[in-house]
């Protein structure tokens, strides 16, 4: 299964926290983060920076489950 | 490339009395390469003072906090600590941050907004009746986030008396022995202690009792890092934003344009903070060294494996290549993104609550004294990891 993962820039304020935790998935290049690629394999790091995201900003899902962050 | 045979210019450059960023940081920043530099304690250390650098080595992995520990750290005390969360690097530092991160989302701290906008405006009635001159260190930029931040985590707020002494020393740059202190923070640990078994006996609905449950009950994390998890957020929580309150006035008033244009507009409050966090040199130098886990280049210099950076967000966030007139004070600039929280895996933790403890707290400041001014001659902290005032009478 593949997970998708959005960051929306509305709540991003750019703390570069999910580009630290991983950097082949996250990215601040602009004003905002965004993910590398939208389409990941289940990888628990995507959760972790969701989970830690200080904005609340990421949302990862598997099919339209909502996997992170967790509760 | 630049090599390190030059001797290490001695560090931190600022005055602890003033918000001045010292010049030495443009002529860093002007010339090539990074800067050797040496603390009073620990050793020597390469120095990031620009914008592009400070993000890439906070936000890159190959620099670890946690190496610290195995270092002889620069810094600025003959003591050192185990810095908890802040010495630790993903994934312990990810499972300890996810503990508490939810506290403090920007949507979680946003309901706080009325109790602390209440908050101010009875400390400011009380401000009034007392009449000037006031501290307005003492009065409200300190009252304010020590009462939110035990609140959340589930601290007597009337115990500030007991944990002013520990957690000044936390953050102390004196001439305090390292044997004093270890006994400071352990006496705040000790006082920490206590009242997690308080917690654990009678569990209540905040942030220690969430944190006790994931102790206890999901094994999540250790007892020592528990206690010291609580520590570092109380101490964390309302020393910066109890700092940045009187600095912020401080810059406004020096800025009357400016000051006036907030009066004027108070819908730029938001901008205005941001403004203000990229302005003020909060710190009285760079201090959390980051320790290069192989060579990397930074900037045109060589970092080799084991050698640690520090890196001096004041001077990046007056970095010409970065920001338009960096000098300059501008609470109407947008889209920008300085590093006052840092940045990476350690950016501050509670920014948005300290966001919203600045707002409101200047706000109605200001909006309830149209002539606010000093009244008085500000004390500075001089022996603080923070420069602030420790008094700052104020008339209006």
């Amino acid at each position: 299964m593949t997970w998708k993962v959005e960051i929306d820039p509305q709540q991003c304020i750019a703390s570069g926290s999910c580009a630290a935790i991983a950097a082949d998935l996250f990215v601040v290049d602009g004003a905002y983060a965004r993910p590398l690629k939208d389409r990941i394999e289940e990888d628990e790091r995507a959760l972790d920076a969701a989970d830690v995201c200080p904005a609340a900003a990421i949302t990862v899902r598997d099919g339209t489950e909502v996997v992170g962050p967790r509760p | 490339m630049t090599t390190a045979d030059t001797a290490p210019l001695s560090y931190p450059f600022n005055v602890p009395e003033s918000l001045e960023l010292s010049e030495e940081y443009e002529q860093a920043r002007n010339r090539p390469g990074l800067l050797k530099v040496r603390m009073a304690y620990g050793e020597p250390a390469w120095l990031v003072t620009r914008y592009a650098e400070a993000r890439f080595v906070l936000g890159d992995q190959r620099f670890s906090r946690a190496e610290g520990a195995r270092h002889d750290e620069p810094r600025q005390s003959e003591g050192r600590t185990d810095s908890g969360i802040l010495g630790m690097d993903p994934p312990d530092h990810t499972r300890l941050r996810t503990l508490v991160a939810k506290a403090f989302t920007v949507r979680q701290v946003e309901k706080l907004r009325p109790q602390v906008k209440q908050l101010a405006n009875e400390l400011l009635d009380e401000l009034e009746a007392a009449g000037p001159p006031a501290d307005l260190v003492d009065r409200y930029a300190l009252p304010i986030p020590v009462a939110v931040i035990c609140r959340m985590l589930g601290v007597p707020a009337e115990d500030r008396p007991r944990f002013r002494v520990w957690s000044d020393a936390a953050l102390s740059t004196s001439s305090l022995t390292a044997a004093e202190f270890d006994a400071n923070m352990e006496e705040l640990r000790a006082y920490m202690r206590q009242l997690i078994e308080e917690h654990r006996r009678a569990p209540q609905d905040d942030l220690m009792t969430a944190l006790i449950d994931a102790r206890d009950v999901n094994d999540r994390l250790s007892e020592v890092e528990l206690v010291d998890l609580c520590v570092g957020i109380l101490v964390a929580g309302h020393e910066t934003t109890a700092t940045q309150i009187p600095n912020f006035v401080l810059a406004l008033l020096d800025h009357p344009g400016q000051l006036a244009l907030l009066r004027e507009r108070p819908e730029l409050i938001g901008g205005a903070v941001e403004e203000l966090l990229r302005f003020v040199p909060l710190g009285s130098g760079a201090s959390q060294a980051r320790y290069a886990t192989e060579d990397v280049e930074v900037g045109g210099t060589l970092v080799r494996a084991g050698t640690p950076v520090l890196v001096a967000v004041g001077a990046a966030n007056r970095d010409a290549l970065r920001f338009d007139a960096p000098g300059t004070l501008d609470i109407s600039r947008t889209g920008m993104q300085h590093l006052g929280f840092g940045h990476g895996v350690h950016h501050c933790l509670g920014a948005p609550l300290a966001r919203l403890e600045l707002q409101e707290a200047i706000g109605a400041l200001i909006t309830r004294f149209p002539d606010l001014r000093l009244a008085g001659d500000v004390v500075w902290k001089s022996e603080m990891l923070v420069r602030g005032p420790r008094v700052m009478p104020v008339g209006w």
